[in-house]
């Protein structure tokens, strides 16, 4: 099978564009993709388009940059549906089906919190009643359990907040771009104990692009000098686990898309020199600490501590300044991970560049559950 | 126990798992595999730890459990009372619920993990705006005081 490579890539800036569309948003990440890579929309062979809010996204936005009768495929899968998107594309190249194809994930959110709609035949609403589903409460919980078992503080969760924002303030393309010390993201309001609103990621309008092509294309094209090999691709749905039908289980999930990635890649998180993962919540990241490798069970909380995960420590996590900072438009969180790491391991990432990054990996988890995972390596 | 009875003769049931028995007493109902001994909430036909079809036997939870994990919510859906802990409860016998903890402060520093508390069931609307007419089961804290 042939290795496959992101030839382009890019994003808008995040924020809110309350006067743009969904697809205009869609559009302009697309073209980005193109222009990084000089290829123009009639090369492309198939697109995958990554979009929770609103149906027939990929085609729609071919209506804005080019109608060529491509085959489109929109998906959806929580906050793992623009990875989901990419991860397509990459299916279909493996497979032999195309050499060139598209994936794009957007997505406009309302500001506050995300409201459920309504699913099954339960009489009532269930939130308030039966316990809590919010987001921040279900991350909350998630965060507890690891005090549970470990004894982690709460100052050690509100310290991945302080270190996201403190990242976002050298990324141009973040919807903040601010110091929060943690005396302020203590102090803030508490939304779901533990989380204050600093630890809670920020819901943003957004949308991300990449073009994918075979070794083989990628040669022909002369695209080889700024092109990322895609070298592991995991992705996993919730196995069951004792108490996930009552308490969202993001550790399995992630264990498995993770451990799926490394295999198919060859590496192990001791060979990644950056590393974009999802931190819908403060809580999250410690946790996934663990799930994606980087220190044993237990060592989330000392792994903070210690500075590792900052720029200029040993393993540098959302640089970016993750979704924390940077923001979380869901089907477009996937792609822009895909795109904070290309970027660094083609050394375009200016003030917030890891020196000499060669291999990073992206992790994203949607609820319900969807994980993906991929190990991408400066070809 | 006979208040209880008065509100399981008038009002209606807020879950699909809540049931009232023929003395009128409420119990949530769930599935245990009898292939792996899984216990879910509610009726299931297979089963989604093992796969196994048909081995699903319908059974009574226990009113009595653990704190396994909570949160205390301070912001929820519109129309939704704050703050409230929601909790998950680790029952005697098999199964984990969710429901929200009442009788207690919403403060980390009375709560502990593993403590042990009881199921009980009041109108919905005690949490639940659009509760009138429902009754629905919560936790509180407290040891097992009788069968």
């Amino acid at each position: 099978m042939t290795d496959v490579y992101v030839v382009g890539i890019d994003m808008i800036r995040f924020g809110r564009y309350p006067e743009r569309t969904v697809v205009q948003l869609a559009a302009e990440a697309a073209l980005l993709a193109l222009d990084d890579c000089g290829i123009d929309i009639h090369a492309i062979q198939a697109l995958y388009s990554g979009n929770i809010g609103e149906t027939m996204t990929g085609q729609r936005t071919l209506q804005l940059i080019g109608q060529t009768g491509i085959p489109v495929v929109n998906c959806t899968n929580a906050c793992a549906t623009g990875a989901t998107a990419f991860r397509e594309g990459w299916i279909a190249i493996k497979a032999g089906l195309y050499d060139t194809v598209l994936c794009v994930g957007v997505e406009k959110m309302a500001p506050g919190m995300i409201v459920k709609k309504k699913v099954g035949n339960e009489p009532l609403p269930t939130e308030g009643l039966i316990g809590s589903e919010t987001m921040p409460a279900v991350f909350s919980m998630v965060g507890l359990e690891h005090v549970r078992k470990y004894g982690t503080t709460l100052q050690q969760f509100a310290q991945v907040s302080v270190k996201n924002h403190h990242h976002s303030t050298f990324n141009p393309k973040s919807m903040y771009q601010k110091e929060t010390p943690l005396e302020e993201v203590l102090g803030s309001e508490m939304i779901a104990y533990p989380n204050t609103k600093l630890m809670c990621s920020v819901n943003v309008d957004g949308a991300a692009a990449a073009v994918l092509m075979s070794e083989k294309r990628a040669r022909e094209c002369g695209l080889v000098a700024r092109a990322i090999r895609v070298r592991g691709s995991g992705l996993a749905s919730d196995a069951w686990s004792e108490r996930n039908h009552v308490m969202q289980d993001v550790n399995t999930v992630s264990r498995q898309a993770a451990k799926s990635a490394y295999e198919m890649a060859g590496v192990g998180p001791e060979d990644l020199h950056l590393v974009e993962l999802h931190d819908c919540f403060a809580t999250a990241e410690i946790l996934h600490y663990e799930n994606l490798g980087l220190c044993a069970d237990g060592q989330g909380g000392p792994l903070i501590d210690s500075g590792a995960t900052a720029l200029g420590g040993r393993i540098p996590v959302n640089v970016s300044g993750g979704l924390l900072s940077k923001g979380h438009p869901l089907g477009a969180t996937g792609i822009a991970n895909i795109y904070e790491v290309s970027t660094h391991l083609r050394g375009e990432a200016g003030k917030r560049q890891v020196p000499g990054a060669r291999i990073g990996l992206t992790h994203v988890v949607g609820l319900g559950s969807a994980c993906a995972v991929h190990v991408l390596e400066k070809v | 126990m006979t208040a209880e009875l008065k509100l399981t003769a008038e009002l209606k049931p807020a879950t699909s798992y809540l049931r009232i028995d023929p003395a009128g007493a409420a119990y949530l109902e769930g599935t245990r595999c009898a292939g792996c001994d899984a216990v879910f909430l509610g009726r299931r036909e297979s089963c989604g730890r093992c796969g196994a079809r048909g081995g699903m036997g319908i059974t009574r939870l226990s009113a009595h459990g653990h704190l396994y994990n909570y949160t205390i919510v301070y912001r929820s859906y519109p129309g939704v009372k704050v703050p409230f802990i929601s909790a998950i409860v680790d029952l005697e016998g098999g199964g984990t619920v969710k429901g929200n903890l009442l009788d207690i402060e919403p403060d980390p520093a009375r709560l502990e993990f593993g403590m042990p508390v009881q199921m009980v069931f009041r109108p919905a609307e005690v949490a639940s705006s659009e509760g009138a007419g429902y009754i629905a089961h919560f936790f509180i804290p407290g040891a097992r005081t009788h069968d």
